[in-house]
């Protein structure tokens, strides 16, 4: 027993400092650990945030080391917020945004009461519903890109075997009037589960007896729909609402697998945009500020809805 | 019979939703099963029109993805007969195996990092998890707030100082780095989530053995661990899940030393463009250990994802 090490570390310290670790206050406990923890977000998360904060103001561009860095001020921000196509990339993330969430939370609502309805073998589909969620983005992205091709890609196949159109007729992610819905149907298919997970949650939260007595009450199956259900789950509804919004608000890995911001910059989100200023064209300055002005903008939304959603949890 | 019950749907019902919901499921699977299927096809079948759903199965898009190949004269392959069956493979394109590829170096790269950003991420996440659930900490809710707010930033937008600083402290393309990072990002999580679980266990059985002589480090890892040990397991897949499909900063911090597997399979390139069913392996390969490990969470999911925030 004495051989292992904690026992002859526990021999070699002196009585003094022992006596002082087996003492330790709980106070001392807490913040031993936890002070690791919070120095690798420091490290990891702060630091670098201060430091694009500091580089924002700056010209510095990245891939010239030793170039005379000087100081802009508030050019970059004044540059990115007057330039039109900041304005499309964010058009374009509002539109992913908002048909993401609103056919996720259509579909995935769906499901989550059509499983509710407890049939025979629901935890198994439920199981394989859900497996799209936690793949690769970026390996599934890549693999959509091939379902997608003109003329050999599944997706279009079966699209024309639904409406005769020619599968080679129409490209989903080479027209700049499909590849924005492109995008959408693909993040669909893989997050919907995320939310129809949540608004299963909430259903089942529902206790038995409120229908009963709404029963007793005599009031309708649909009106119990929409006094109890739908009420009783909103607030995971909308907890599912504000995860997809900050994902797909961040969105980066699948959306540049699938498109790459193209054609043009009809699917260029935020993200993409942010990463050819900072890693292509290497404007280390302007994309700092760029990605403050994102972090300040879901931040703040964020924080608006979490409001909103406190008020509605209260009700 | 059994009682009656206004809240039990009708039979009927019941058929409706196993037929929609059944339905679904089949559909949200064809892509992964086209996957599996292209990974088994030869290059011909896999961009076939219209596509193919019986062919003839080949190991061929395995072989490519495995290996590194180049074409010979008709001499070099007459003189040479095919070694083995992967040989064999590769000889009706008039070509020979020359080597392993890079596939088997980026997926062990995702070993690597998946398992030592985890393995940080649970033993620092355990212990600020704990000290959160048990002591009186100050600043408690902003400090367990700050935690989970790094988790807004978008990574493109992390990367630009994380790439500066990692090159100033030569961790640019390195397991070091990788491992770090992750676990800078999956420590929030492994927060959140562990002090859900280490919630759910009784006080009373700490300050028993508390009062039975254990300083507070034997309560901890004699009693606590192996109460949580579930939870810290399920919360380990989590953050190995996150590691494993990361995208964003392998593909902008990592080129060749540390790269992982998600950047690298999409650029599998093959005679004429993408070799798809190479791709196809490759993803396959990627995918199942996900599929099997989400199959095995099944119970924990809703909490994995939600940080904790909805409980079944």
């Amino acid at each position: 027993m004495s051989d292992r090490t904690v026992d002859r570390v526990a021999q070699a310290t002196p009585e003094r400092v022992a006596r002082k670790i087996r003492g330790l206050s709980d106070r001392a406990i807490a913040w031993i650990f936890i002070s690791p923890t919070i120095f690798l977000l420091l490290a990891i998360n702060i630091f670098p945030l201060i430091w694009t904060i500091q580089l924002s103001f700056t010209n510095y561009k990245a891939n010239r080391i030793g170039r005379e860095v000087k100081d802009v001020g508030l050019r970059n921000y004044e540059r990115i917020l007057t330039d039109s196509d900041t304005w499309l990339n964010m058009q374009a993330t509002a539109h992913f945004l908002f048909w993401t969430i609103f056919f996720q939370v259509l579909i995935g609502f769906t499901l989550a009461w059509l499983i509710n309805k407890k049939f025979k073998g629901n935890d198994l589909w439920t199981t394989i519903i859900v497996l799209p969620m936690m793949l690769s983005p970026a390996v599934v992205g890549n693999f959509w890109k091939f379902l997608y091709q003109p003329q050999i890609g599944l997706f279009n196949y079966i699209v024309s075997w639904f409406t005769g159109k020619d599968p080679s007729s129409f490209e989903m992610l080479g027209s700049v009037n499909l590849a924005p819905w492109a995008i959408v149907i693909v993040d669909t298919w893989m997050w919907t589960p995320f939310v129809m997970l949540i608004c299963l949650a909430g259903l089942r939260s529902i206790p038995d007896y409120i229908y009963e007595a709404a029963e007793i009450d005599r009031a309708s199956k649909l009106r119990q729909f929409f006094t109890i259900t739908i009420p009783m789950v909103l607030p995971f509804l909308m907890l599912a609402v504000l995860f997809r919004g900050i994902e797909n608000f961040k969105m980066f890995d699948l959306v540049v697998q699938l498109t790459g911001g193209g054609p043009g910059s009809v699917t260029e989100l935020t993200s993409i945009n942010l990463k050819r200023e900072a890693f292509e064209k290497w404007r280390t300055g302007y994309a700092s500020a760029y990605a403050i002005i994102l972090f300040v903008t879901v931040f703040g939304l964020a924080s608006i809805y979490v409001k909103a959603l406190n008020k509605v949890k209260q009700r | 019979m059994s009682s009656f019950s206004v809240t039990e749907p009708s039979n009927r019902s019941k058929w409706i939703a196993g037929f929609l919901v059944i339905g679904y499921a089949m559909i949200t699977m064809i892509p992964l099963v086209w996957i599996l299927l292209t990974g088994f096809k030869s290059p011909a079948d896999a961009i076939s029109y219209p596509p193919k759903v019986v062919f003839d199965p080949t190991l061929e898009g395995y072989v490519n993805l495995f290996t590194t190949r180049t074409r010979q004269t008709q001499e070099f392959l007459e003189a040479n007969p095919p070694q083995n069956w992967a040989d064999e493979i590769v000889r009706q394109y008039d070509m020979v195996i020359v080597g392993p590829s890079k596939f088997g170096e980026r997926f062990m790269n995702s070993v690597i990092i998946g398992f030592g950003s985890t393995f940080l991420s649970i033993f620092l996440g355990t212990l600020a998890a704990y000290a959160f659930s048990r002591f009186k900490v100050p600043l408690k809710d902003d400090l367990l707030f700050f935690i989970l707010s790094t988790r807004m930033m978008p990574p493109v937008a992390v990367a630009i100082p994380i790439f500066l600083m990692f090159r100033n402290l030569g961790l640019s393309d390195t397991h070091l780095g990788m491992i770090l990072l992750y676990t800078g990002v999956n420590i929030s999580l492994a927060v959140w989530l562990l002090k859900g679980f280490i919630d759910e266990i009784p006080r009373e059985y700490e300050e028993a053995a508390l009062i039975d002589g254990y300083t507070r480090f034997q309560a901890f890892y004699k009693v606590v661990l192996p109460q949580a040990a579930t939870g810290i397991a399920s919360t380990a897949i989590f953050c190995l899940i996150f590691a494993w499909n990361e995208y964003a900063f392998a593909v902008l911090l990592t080129s060749a030393n540390a790269q992982t597997a998600p950047p690298f399979i999409p650029t599998i390139i093959g005679i004429g463009g993408l070799d798809w069913p190479a791709v196809a392996a490759g993803a396959t390969i990627f995918l199942i250990p996900v599929m099997i490990f989400t199959i095995l969470m099944r119970k924990h999911l809703l909490r994995g994802i939600t940080f904790g925030a909805v409980r079944k």
